[in-house]
């Protein structure tokens, strides 16, 4: 038996969410006296697969067929079910991400897994259960669930495992072929289609987020959270007033039906904190809260706050951090 | 064309979240549901497209127990033709799924809809298994659906953009925003909706993989540092040398 981690690649490396899921696959199988393998998805080169050996992953198996690129459900379900099989995986660990909940609950009825999805760290396994905690209310709360059966399939929610990386360890690339034909790519993509990303970070992968409401006033005022985010190195988001409006494209839009994040840093500017917006960010590590009103209900959930206008406090907030070195 | 839009019954977004007091079940008391609001996104989409496509039909299935029927009420005042009942409470995804999968087997239905996830349980699964258990394709999560005839074509959502898809019937999807402006009941559809047909229909089987053994609520917040505004920049130097996370 053996750990199967699920890697997902973009532009020949492997996204920061797959290095958490590697993480939490290689902490796994230590627990569990096995050792943890990986299955490559989306364009990868062999150098940043073997450096998966850093997160702990002792091999890597990589299908070179071009139409894998592209994110293809029934193709990527296959793939991963036949290295499954081979390896005799107990466990599959996959990202929380889009790719992990559309191919992980198929893989769940092809492989006879009970699977759970959004979790938030490593189970427990003494007393032969197998006990995961997740996050469930929309970020409002956290259950245990135990998941029976002799397969399991986990997805590791984003930013809520800290990627190890152990310099110099290297993981062995091999090649693979689940002998995938063309009745397996019939739902392939036709067209895909990116966004322009503000400084190339993904709200959903951010570390840091800087993320406007209502108080912003106006679309054409939001250079100011660009520039914080652009000197912190952070995604930009907002409220879903703002993206109800259309003053913010709905994908950046953070709350109970948005996206929830949960990066180290989140900066609320002109926000007043509704329970639903507070649900897509409570698990963020520091909250910090810049708003005119001190009543405002965000200051209760918050870590740091500014009782200030916007509008005065954002450039000061810029201007000092391009001031650190 | 024959729709079936699967919905399901959670607190409404604004609620409070509390536990009974040995933390295994979720405190129902007070708390007003509603209809999924990514569910809401599926309905609406798929009255649309049955208006566009005369000779369609739309209807509703729910996995629950009684106390679900006013919200399905509300489904059919919103547009849907009939609803079916799975008269059971929802043990995992994995039971839900087993129930759509018997139903849309048996009734012929040519697309499945449903929200993205539930916001209570927040599992983002039911439409992947509802598609292997029928062995047809899913596309998850979908911001955009036409047909055209037996094709659909349909944007999927990726990190940091999105995959225009193309599949033939029957397949499922799992919908979210901006896909339309979802739809509120009018007094003619409330008025109508009382006669139209609600089936209720026993559970096929009671397989469950998974089982909530306790809930807890996040961590509280120590309380909030107040910096002045006159001296924001203070901030950043907090930042990085208290919370060392810049």
């Amino acid at each position: 038996m053996s750990v199967l981690v699920v890697v997902e690649c973009d532009k020949g490396e492997v996204k920061k969410s797959s290095l958490e899921v590697a993480t939490y696959g290689a902490q796994l199988a230590a627990q569990l006296g096995t050792s943890a393998t990986a299955i490559a998805v989306g364009e990868a080169t062999d150098a940043s697969l073997a450096k998966l050996g850093e997160q702990g992953i002792t091999k890597v198996l990589y299908d070179k067929e071009p139409r894998l690129k592209d994110f293809v459900n029934n193709a990527y379900t296959k793939l991963i079910a036949t290295a499954a099989q081979q390896e005799d995986a107990k466990v599959i660990v996959l990202a929380n991400s889009n790719i992990g909940a559309a191919v992980g609950s198929r893989l769940s009825i092809r492989l006879q897994a009970a699977l759970a999805t959004n979790v938030v760290e490593l189970p427990k396994t003494d007393g032969g259960q197998f006990t995961v905690k997740r996050g469930a209310f929309s970020g409002k709360a956290f259950s245990d669930v135990v998941l029976n059966g002799d397969r399991k399939i986990i997805a590791v929610k984003k930013n809520s495992i800290e990627a190890q990386h152990e310099a110099g360890k290297t993981a062995e690339v091999v090649a693979f072929s689940a002998q995938l034909g063309d009745a397996d790519f019939a739902d392939a993509p036709k067209q895909v289609v990116m966004q322009d990303q503000a400084g190339g970070i993904l709200l959903p992968e951010a570390e840091r987020v800087v993320s406007g409401g209502r108080g912003m006033k106006g679309p054409e005022n939001w250079g100011l959270i660009e520039d914080l985010a652009k000197a912190l190195g952070a995604a930009t988001a907002c409220s879903k007033p703002v993206s109800d409006v259309d003053w913010r494209p709905h994908h950046e839009h953070v709350g109970q039906t948005g996206i929830t994040v949960s990066p180290n840093l989140y900066i609320a500017c002109g926000i007043s904190g509704a329970i639903q917006h507070l649900a897509g960010v409570n698990s963020s590590k520091v909250i910090v809260v810049i708003n005119k009103d001190p009543e405002a209900p965000f200051f209760k959930a918050a870590d740091y706050g500014i009782v200030g206008d916007v509008f005065d406090v954002l450039p000061k907030l810029t201007a000092a951090v391009k001031e650190l070195d | 064309m024959k729709f079936l839009v699967c919905i399901s019954n959670v607190p409404d977004t604004t609620t409070k979240i509390t536990f009974t007091p040995d933390n295994k079940e979720f405190n129902k008391a007070g708390v007003q549901f509603v209809i999924n609001p990514w569910d809401e996104y599926a309905l609406t989409r798929a009255i649309e497209l049955k208006e566009a496509n005369p000779g369609s039909t739309v209807t509703v299935l729910n996995v629950g127990e009684a106390d679900t029927e006013p919200n399905i009420r509300k489904a059919l005042a919103i547009g849907a033709d009939d609803a079916i009942r799975v008269n059971a409470a929802p043990k995992d995804a994995f039971f839900v799924a087993e129930q759509i999968a018997a139903i849309a087997k048996e009734g012929g239905y040519d697309v499945i809809l449903m929200g993205k996830e539930s916001i209570d349980y927040n599992g983002f699964q039911v439409h992947g298994m509802v598609g292997e258990l029928l062995g047809i394709p899913t596309v998850a999560p979908a911001m955009k659906l036409d047909m055209s005839g037996t094709t659909a074509t349909l944007e999927r959502e990726i990190e940091g953009g999105k995959e225009i898809v193309q599949v033939n019937a029957p397949f499922v999807a799992s919908c979210q925003q901006p896909m339309c402006e979802p739809r509120i009941p009018n007094m003619r559809g409330i008025m109508t909706a009382r006669t139209k047909p609600l089936k209720v229909v026993a559970a096929t089987g009671d397989a469950a993989r998974t089982q909530v053994t306790e809930y807890a609520l996040p961590p509280k917040k120590q309380g909030v540092k107040l910096i002045p505004a006159e001296s924001a920049g203070d901030l950043i130097k907090l930042l990085r040398n208290e919370a060392k996370v810049i």
